[in-house]
């Protein structure tokens, strides 16, 4: 894959909107200003990948806000009973951090690439890969913490702390699955020289955020309160 | 007019085989009809539930034909038992919430004309929107789906109350597989919401057309967007919370069962769960649903009655700054569902303040429209009837929220028809008359011919003097302690209070009889209707600017519009007449300060 002479994807550039303007030129960014005089307008509006992300990141934020109040609350209650969490999660942290550092590699390399500077000893995709299996590493690694659980004997309904563990673990890891999925549509659209720098920056906030989500997770099981 | 040859966010061309054009479309004209659709077929199916159970209260006992073939052991005989009533209102109330309320002013109006009001060719994520509703739609097929399990539909209300809820077949009829089927509709339904939303944001935050500043877009696009803000945050909620109870179902886990519950002389086996874990999680949404369902209607109605009165809201900010308001407002009241749940009455206090503090948003709100009403030459039409027709009941079913919002009265009143009475009017019959006030106005554009007016006049006047015989009624009842959610009524004191159920249940098989006249005039007029203009109500928005009625498959063809003016400058004097378009370059003498 590495060999593979691809076309350099196109450029995402600035549009100028006295010279071309497209559906969206008159976004948030983008008020009319006081004279009226639409032509000085200077800005232009975010694709909408840009806004969109967030929006997806808010939802996301909201429903794990809803799984810790309902954690909190639980463990409140007597029959709580905290446990050791299984030690493979610390060697996922990291390998889910060290896909983050790729993916940024990747992102910075493709960002050159798309800038036109073809003379790179690699293709860009290749970080872009080495995070794909860093996030099926972690994956993996997550599954293999359930099975620690499940020969220590704490199974879904054992008891609250074990309930939690497993739903948000696999709430993070679809989650995480969701975010290989965008990982392949960006491998898919650079091969097809169609990558749009605003697809990639959505999906690598997507990415980053799943790092902060983990480690937040993984402080709230590990935390005795 | 500009050129739009560099816009390729969302572009994609006009769709040739049937599946692409008329079942999996991209288009969110499409979808906004698919929406409507699915919404049509649930109010009917939700109506002919409420039928069944209104026949139930006036007539206890007396068989109603052909019942049993909807349930053999809901209703031998063709009575109803006590449960499969309350399986009846379980559905009634899950399908009109969630499957009418939400989806026809929300997402089949929003859909299709948000993106033309904010002058974009789609959404920014069609496949996203596509999905949206073929997830809504499975969400619905899974619910009905609960009729045709061995023990029926689940019979613990809309509200799902734990711990019953969540203990399986001991809990009663439809404990067991209906509810998993409840939650995991109701779980299927947020993810098709929540990308809904993710598109109406976006499309109102980024494919806004030149000129289209925020202040500029119109009220109906106000509300589209406050409500898929509301949207992102509830049903991001609700998901979680369904998946919990689906486990403590199916997996055993103790979420929302509490220790040493015992449920028809058994012991169960969960422990150390909160049943009022699950009313937090589920009124965290439950309430903002009831903003999610309103708001809409509220956009609309004031787009509908500019329009009518030929003259803008008195203060186009303040109305959307009330509608934000509601929005933000909804999420800190919603333990007022709460005040007799045996949660800490300090709580009822902290949660009775925002009740009452909500209540000056929804008076401004009204008295703009009101007030801009006032001295208005009102162009009468079946769509401005209908948006009276929403202020009226949203006054009448407002007015006795004050009342509940104060705990100490709500403890009394909670479980009484009082409360059916009020959220029926605020909520129900409101959002229902938004609907049709938007079907009659946005109809001649999205089919491209005119709804027969007399059949409309004739439809409002039956419903709206019948939604008020059925639901005034309801306060009545309340306040002589007429209980809600019983089948039957045996006690000396409810028994006296029978006529009035009857009389009730003959005033809703009238007013359904009515719908049919709207569903005839509906399907008529999509086929033999008169061809509409493309601007028949000389408004001014951009869906009246579009080349074509319907509006072609990129909306405004090759040109994208222009925004120069506020969406409602009416009362002017322009070459068209008494209004100028948004899209019109044209300068006019007396323009209405632009916001």
């Amino acid at each position: 894959m590495a060999t593979t002479v691809h076309e350099p994807p196109k450029i995402e550039r600035r549009p100028d909107p006295r010279l071309t303007s497209h559906s969206g030129s008159g976004g948030w960014r983008n008020l009319v200003p006081a004279d009226g005089n639409l032509r000085a307008v200077k800005d232009y509006s975010p694709p909408p990948a840009s806004t969109g992300i967030w929006v997806v990141l808010f939802a996301i934020t909201m429903t794990f806000a809803a799984f810790t109040s309902a954690l909190i609350v639980r463990k409140g209650s007597l029959d709580w009973r905290h446990f050791t969490l299984p030690s493979v999660l610390y060697l996922n942290t990291l390998v889910l951090f060290a896909s983050s550092i790729t993916l940024e590699l990747s992102r910075r390399r493709v960002a050159t690439y798309m800038g036109g500077v073809r003379n790179q000893a690699a293709h860009p995709a290749r970080w872009l890969y080495i995070t794909l299996f860093l996030g099926l590493m972690f994956v993996a690694g997550q599954y293999v913490a359930w099975l620690q659980l499940k020969a220590e004997g704490f199974y879904l309904a054992t008891n609250p702390s074990s309930s939690f563990f497993y739903v948000l673990t696999a709430a993070h890891a679809l989650h995480v699955l969701g975010g290989l999925g965008g990982l392949i549509y960006v491998i898919r659209k650079l091969s097809q020289s169609a990558l749009r720098r605003s697809t990639l920056n959505a999906t690598s906030h997507y990415w980053h955020f799943m790092d902060v989500l983990w480690l937040y997770l993984l402080l709230l099981l590990w935390m005795k309160l | 007019m500009h050129d739009m040859s560099a816009h390729a966010v969302h572009h994609h061309a006009p769709p040739t085989s049937f599946i692409r054009k008329h079942v999996f479309s991209l288009d969110h004209k499409v979808i906004g009809k698919q929406y409507y659709g699915l919404a049509l077929i649930a109010v009917f199916v939700g109506m002919v539930l409420s039928w069944l159970m209104r026949i139930h209260l006036g007539w206890t006992n007396y068989p109603i034909p052909g019942l049993h073939l909807l349930s053999s052991n809901g209703a031998p005989g063709n009575v109803m038992t006590p449960e499969y009533y309350l399986q009846l209102m379980t559905m009634h109330a899950t399908i009109m919430v969630f499957f009418v309320l939400t989806t026809a002013p929300f997402a089949a109006f929003g859909n299709y004309f948000l993106p033309i009001q904010v002058g974009a060719e789609d959404m920014p994520f069609p496949r996203f929107n596509m999905m949206s509703f073929w997830v809504t739609f499975t969400a619905f097929v899974v619910l009905i789906s609960s009729f045709f399990v061995s023990d029926g539909p689940t019979l613990g209300g809309w509200t799902q109350y734990a711990p019953l809820s969540a203990v399986g077949k001991v809990g009663g009829p439809g404990e067991g597989t209906g509810v998993v089927l409840w939650a995991a509709s109701i779980g299927i339904f947020c993810i098709g919401q929540l990308l809904g939303s993710l598109n109406f944001i976006t499309t109102t935050l980024d494919l806004r057309t030149r000129g289209m500043s925020l202040m500029r877009l119109p009220l109906s696009a106000w509300a589209w967007f406050i409500t898929s803000c509301m949207g992102l945050t509830a049903f991001a909620v609700l998901m979680p919370g369904c998946i919990l109870l689906i486990l403590d179902h199916v997996a055993g886990t103790s979420f929302f069962v509490p220790s040493n519950l015992v449920i028809n002389d058994q012991l169960q086996p969960h422990s150390g769960g909160s049943t009022l874990l699950w009313q937090h999680l589920f009124w965290f949404f439950g309430h903002p649903e009831v903003y999610i369902a309103i708001i809409p209607g509220m956009g609309i109605v004031s787009h509908v009655l500019i329009t009518a009165m030929r003259r803008p809201m008195l203060s186009h900010r303040v109305l959307i700054y009330s509608m934000g308001a509601l929005a933000v407002l909804s999420y800190m009241v919603y333990g007022h569902h709460m005040f007799v749940s045996g949660m800490n009455p300090v709580s009822s206090l902290a949660f009775s303040f925002p009740t009452l503090i909500i209540t000056i948003p929804s008076t401004i709100v009204v008295l703009i429209w009101l007030g801009s009403l006032y001295g208005a030459k009102l162009r009468i039409n079946t769509a401005s009837l209908f948006a009276l027709g929403f202020i009226s009941m949203f006054i009448s079913g407002g007015v006795s929220g004050f009342f509940l919002a104060q705990p100490s009265i709500d403890i009394m009143l909670h479980a009484t028809y009082f409360v059916v009475g009020h959220f029926h009017l605020v909520m129900g019959v409101a959002a229902m008359f938004g609907i049709f006030a938007g079907t009659y106005f946005w109809f001649p554009k999205m089919f491209g011919r005119m709804m027969n007016e007399t059949l409309g006049k004739i439809h409002f006047w039956l419903t709206f003097v019948g939604a008020y015989c059925i639901f005034m009624p309801f306060h009545y009842l309340g306040m002589a302690g007429n209980v809600r959610r019983y089948q039957a009524f045996v006690d000396d004191y409810t028994q006296r209070l029978i006529p009035v159920h009857q009389f009730i249940t003959v005033a809703a098989l009238l007013t359904g009889l009515a719908q049919f006249i709207f569903l005839y005039n509906l399907m008529h007029s999509r086929f033999w209707g008169k061809p509409a203009p493309d601007n028949p109500w000389e408004a001014t928005s951009l869906e009246w600017s579009t080349p074509t009625t319907p509006p072609p498959h990129n909306n405004f063809g090759d040109k994208l519009p222009e925004v120069f003016h506020d969406p409602y400058q009416y009362g002017v004097e322009s070459s068209t007449g008494d209004y100028v378009m948004q899209a019109s370059p044209e300068k006019v003498k007396s323009a209405h300060e632009e916001a």
